[in-house]
């Protein structure tokens, strides 16, 4: 079995606001620190990341500007709005009650044991 | 606040997309830096980690291509690039792309031309104010209300009318503004015309009720805009000036508005003088009650609830009155009143052009028929690059979205150029005059209406048929296409557009049948006798009421003139017809005539209604009418001699059995005085070409002179003289006679004009529509063979290298082809000979049942397929085996 799991349909804008309510990260950082934060266990293509980042401007959810890496290069930051860091609590909170609700359907049952 | 800020980021990445897209590449290029400089640090070389950051990155188009939908600027940018991409695909096939817009273009221009005529006399009212409620006397009926007695008493009588006024024509008027005599055309007005019109002056003032003292006591004139403008070249100062009218001084009062020109739609007059003047303008009668030609119509606006039911009843009421009081003068016909503006042409004018409007409608469906063979026969020819799209990760979606826009572009550039050409060729005919001479023009217009029917039709269409190959696409399989090549199987089915194809050629076959029937038609009507032998025959028009003479010097001034005639070479015969001719203008003027016996002399009773003609002797040898038995009229039958008649043999079987009968009997007129018949002529045409055969008598213009008359000059056509020559001869000898009379010579071949041009205007029509019909199954039929001999081509190819004769590899291409256009045009013929039944109405003579015209119509549509099938036929032949096959 692949110990990377495939990304649910839905999930990356929620990754990528979490990895950004962080504090501002230029793309490619968003991509290691949802490496980072998920253990690397989540794979993300890294392409695919950005119409991801374009969809979440466009709905206001995150804010870009140019600026300096640690790498010394020239980068595009994102970092969240207030709408975006709301949307964040939001989703967290509606994932924390599917998962919990989906963990439970599954987990094993007194009378299966 | 959200919905903002999209707004505004939708709306910058739109304005910003340039910047957008240097932005993407720059922070994708940073991903890969970043990227690279990680693996660098794992160590790997520069080189090799920036490639190796490029891989992992994946495909940067396509993220891009996202990245601009996901920011929400896509649709406008992809509908451009659409835009752009059909354009480019368009133009890489410029065969097909000619054909489509080309056929649709013919096609909307047709449509559009038709509709602009429709709009101009049908649709469009009379341009003044409250057209809706102004109702006419129809005339043409013969109901009698076309006397000044009549109007007027029906003017006073009738209760549903606020108030009647009436005009007429004063044609061939001499208008002298101080050095040249000029003919020029006018109405002759009752005094309140404008005044029920509703219409107010451009400058000055126009003619009112209060003008009218009694005959010929308002010599007042208001000129036309136009006319002013054309003659006294918008001279404000022209007001209060006197002009001379047929030599007698009038003053000019007023102009009239730019946008009024009387009340006929199709006659622009240039100027207008009030009726009570009548005598002066056109030397005709106010009061003689049954003189039938003072009133062309009597008008007026409705009152407020009477509904027009009610006014027709009203005005058959004042009719039987007037039959009761004037029996002898006046006979009660159930009268029709219509809108004002075409009178009892509406009728015709409304038929022609519906008839027309289907035709036409008839061709845009042709197009459209051809339209959507030509997508389908495309779409087929693309299905590779579809499915290849398709397999390179295209939706459908964008796949159908780029062939609409591929329609759209088409339709659009159809729908402009057929409106272009409509519009040229409406502005043309606004300026034609029809018949030389005559004030006749149509009113059209182009304006909104017209581009929004045309491009409205354009997109339409062009939607509908450019759809076709959806289908198609949606079921096309990438992986069975890219595998198989384009290659079908020969089917033996009938497809869709095997039927679009047989329709279409059906549809073009019916039109090329029309036009020659009527074209075959008009032949006919021009070599069919019509009584009199129109070449080699010149009429001259004098009207003496111009040059000021009355009374008995009328007859003796004719009787010079056409002395004077006699005496130039070449000239055979002269003779002289009062008013009109046969078959000029449409005239002619039917009487009541009665047997000897009868003593009931009211119109309502009479025997039979002949025309009426008022001859000089050797009137006949002039006009080439033979006499069949009996004499010619003679100068002794004048004014004091008794009164005698030559009828035609109708005349002559109908009220006396046989035409050696007639001679020496006698029959009565209105009047009830005793005619006896001297001699009996041939039966000719008077009125139309398409009547039936009528009665005519002619009698002595001496016993009943008229100043308006035409002399028929018949030129001997071995004397070797031309009529040009023999036309100035006669210019210069009745300048001699009178020099400041106007005269008018011309051909009696050019008279006929009038009453030709309504067949003429049909097989104009028809032909048009037959050659478009004609272009039409050319390009189907040629895309059709193209596209079967294209597709075939490997199989043909390889039929060839097995051996196969010429004959057979063109049976195998071309046959399909030539069997729907045999179909289509048999189904095309027995339609079209159905319809050309309707075509009798206007054209003379147009009969299907015309050995000569089936011909021509197999004729023509196996040339149309010759000639269709001749490129894709040389293509079949030119197929070199080895080089297709290399190919493939």
């Amino acid at each position: 079995m692949n110990d990377q799991a495939q990304l649910l349909p839905g999930t990356l804008d929620l990754l990528i606001l979490r990895a950004v309510s962080l504090g501002p990260l230029h793309g490619y950082g968003v991509l290691l620190r949802i490496e980072q934060i998920s253990g690397k266990a989540l794979l993300v293509e890294q392409g695919a990341l950005y119409p991801g980042l374009f969809r979440l401007l466009r709905q206001g959810l995150l804010k870009a500007s140019w600026g300096t890496s640690e790498n010394n290069r020239r980068a595009k930051f994102y970092e969240l709005t207030a709408t975006g860091r709301r949307r964040l609590k939001e989703e967290t909170d509606s994932w924390n009650r599917l998962a919990t609700a989906i963990a439970s359907a599954l987990s094993p049952q007194p009378e299966e044991a | 606040m959200r919905f903002l800020d999209s707004l505004r980021f939708r709306i910058a990445a739109l304005f910003q997309r340039e910047q957008m897209r240097a932005e993407m590449e720059e922070e994708l290029r940073s991903h890969i830096q970043h990227r690279a400089d990680d693996l660098e640090r794992s160590g790997m070389e520069r080189a090799e980690a920036e490639r190796r950051a490029r891989i992992d990155l994946g495909g940067k188009e396509k993220y891009k291509e996202e990245c601009h939908e996901a920011a929400g600027s896509r649709f406008v940018h992809s509908v451009l690039a659409d835009v752009r991409f059909a354009v480019r695909v368009l133009a890489k096939s410029p065969g097909f792309t000619v054909a489509a817009v080309l056929t649709l273009a013919l096609a909307i221009g047709a449509n559009a031309v038709v509709f602009g005529l429709m709009d101009g006399l049908i649709l469009r009212p009379l341009n003044v104010p409250q057209p809706e409620n102004l109702y006419g006397t129809n005339y043409g009926d013969n109901s009698g209300w076309q006397s000044y007695p009549n109007y007027k008493d029906l003017r006073d009588r009738n209760r549903s009318f606020e108030d009647l006024a009436a005009f007429d024509f004063a044609l061939g008027v001499g208008m002298d503004t101080g050095n040249d005599p000029q003919a020029t055309n006018g109405f002759a007005v009752s005094g309140n015309y404008f005044d029920v019109l509703r219409v107010k002056p451009y400058l000055g003032r126009l003619i009112h009720a209060s003008d009218e003292r009694g005959p010929n006591s308002a010599p007042y004139v208001v000129l036309t805009y136009a006319f002013w403008h054309s003659r006294f070249q918008d001279d404000r100062g022209v007001v209060g000036r006197t002009i001379l009218l047929n030599q007698h001084p009038y003053t000019i009062v007023g102009v009239a508005p730019p946008r009024f020109q009387g009340t006929l739609l199709f006659v622009s007059p240039d100027f207008f003088a009030p009726m009570v003047n009548e005598e002066q303008l056109n030397g005709g009668s106010l009061t003689d009650r049954s003189n039938q030609g003072s009133v062309f119509e009597s008008f007026g606006h409705l009152k407020p609830g009477v509904t027009l039911a009610q006014a027709v009843a009203d005005v058959n009421a004042v009719g039987g009155y007037l039959e009761k009081t004037y029996p002898k003068d006046f006979a009660q016909k159930n009268t029709v009143l219509s809108r004002l503006g075409l009178t009892s042409f509406r009728a015709r004018a409304s038929a022609f052009l519906a008839a027309l409007m289907a035709l036409a409608g008839l061709i845009l469906l042709a197009a459209c028929a051809n339209l959507g063979s030509l997508f389908a026969a495309r779409a087929a020819d693309r299905s590779r690059e579809v499915a290849l799209r398709l397999a390179l990760g295209s939706s459908r979606k964008r796949i159908l979205r780029q062939l609409l826009t591929e329609a759209v572009l088409i339709s659009l550039a159809g729908g402009v150029a057929g409106v272009l050409g409509s519009v040229a060729l409406l502005r043309k005919l606004n300026t034609w005059q029809p018949i030389a001479g005559a004030p006749i023009h149509l009113p059209v217009t182009p304006d909104a209406k017209l581009f929004v029917f045309a491009l409205i039709l354009a997109l339409v269409s062009g939607l509908l048929f450019g759809m076709v190959p959806v289908r198609q696409v949606l079921r096309a399989n990438p992986y069975e296409i890219v595998k198989a090549g384009a290659s079908a199987r020969a089917g033996r089915r009938v497809t869709a557009s095997d039927v679009l194809l047989v329709v279409q050629i059906a549809i073009c076959a019916v039109l090329v049948t029309s036009s020659l029937v009527a074209v075959r038609g008009l032949m006919r009507s021009l070599d069919s006798n019509f009584g009199f032998e129109p070449r080699n025959a010149l009429m001259a028009g004098v009207n003496l009421a111009m040059g000021g003479y009355s009374g008995d010097r009328v007859p003796a001034m004719q009787r010079r003139m056409i002395d004077a005639m006699k005496t130039i070479p070449g000239v055979e015969a002269v003779g002289q017809v009062n008013g009109y001719p046969p078959l000029a203008y449409t005239a002619g003027t039917k009487v009541s005539v009665f047997k000897k016996e009868n003593s009931d002399l009211r119109s309502a009773n009479a025997d039979i209604m002949p025309f009426r003609y008022e001859v000089s002797p050797d009137y006949f040898e002039a006009a080439g009418t033979t006499l069949l038995a009996g004499r010619d009229l003679s100068w002794q039958d004048s004014k004091n001699a008794p009164a005698v008649a030559v009828v035609n043999r109708n005349f002559a079987v109908k009220m006396f059995g046989s035409v050696t009968g007639a001679l020496g009997r006698e029959y009565k007129l209105l009047e009830g005085t005793k005619v006896q018949v001297v001699g009996v002529v041939e039966d000719g045409k008077y009125q139309v070409l398409t009547e039936s055969q009528q009665s005519a008598m002619f009698l002595p213009f001496l016993q009943s002179p008229a100043s308006s008359a035409y002399m028929v000059v018949r030129i001997n056509s071995k004397a070797g003289r031309d009529t040009e020559q023999v036309a100035a001869a006669m210019r210069s000898k009745l300048r001699d006679l009178d020099r400041g009379l106007p005269v008018d010579i011309e051909t009696w071949t050019t008279l006929l004009q009038t009453v030709l041009f309504p067949a003429q205007m049909a097989t104009m029509a028809l032909g048009v529509m037959g050659t478009l019909g004609a272009m039409l199954a050319i390009t189907g039929i040629f895309g059709m063979a193209a596209y079967s001999v294209s597709r075939r081509l490997r199989e043909l190819g390889i039929r060839l290298a097995l051996g196969a004769q010429r004959r057979e590899v063109l049976r195998a291409a071309l046959g399909r082809p030539l069997k729907l256009l045999a179909a289509g045009s048999t189904a095309g013929l027995m339609l079209g000979l159905l319809a050309t039944r309707v075509l009798a109405f206007i054209v003379y003579q147009a009969t299907p049942r015309d050995p000569l015209v089936l011909t021509g119509v197999v004729v023509a549509m196996g040339l149309l397929g010759l000639v269709a099938t001749l490129i894709p036929a040389q293509r079949a032949l030119s197929i070199d085996p080895m080089v297709l096959l290399r190919e493939e």
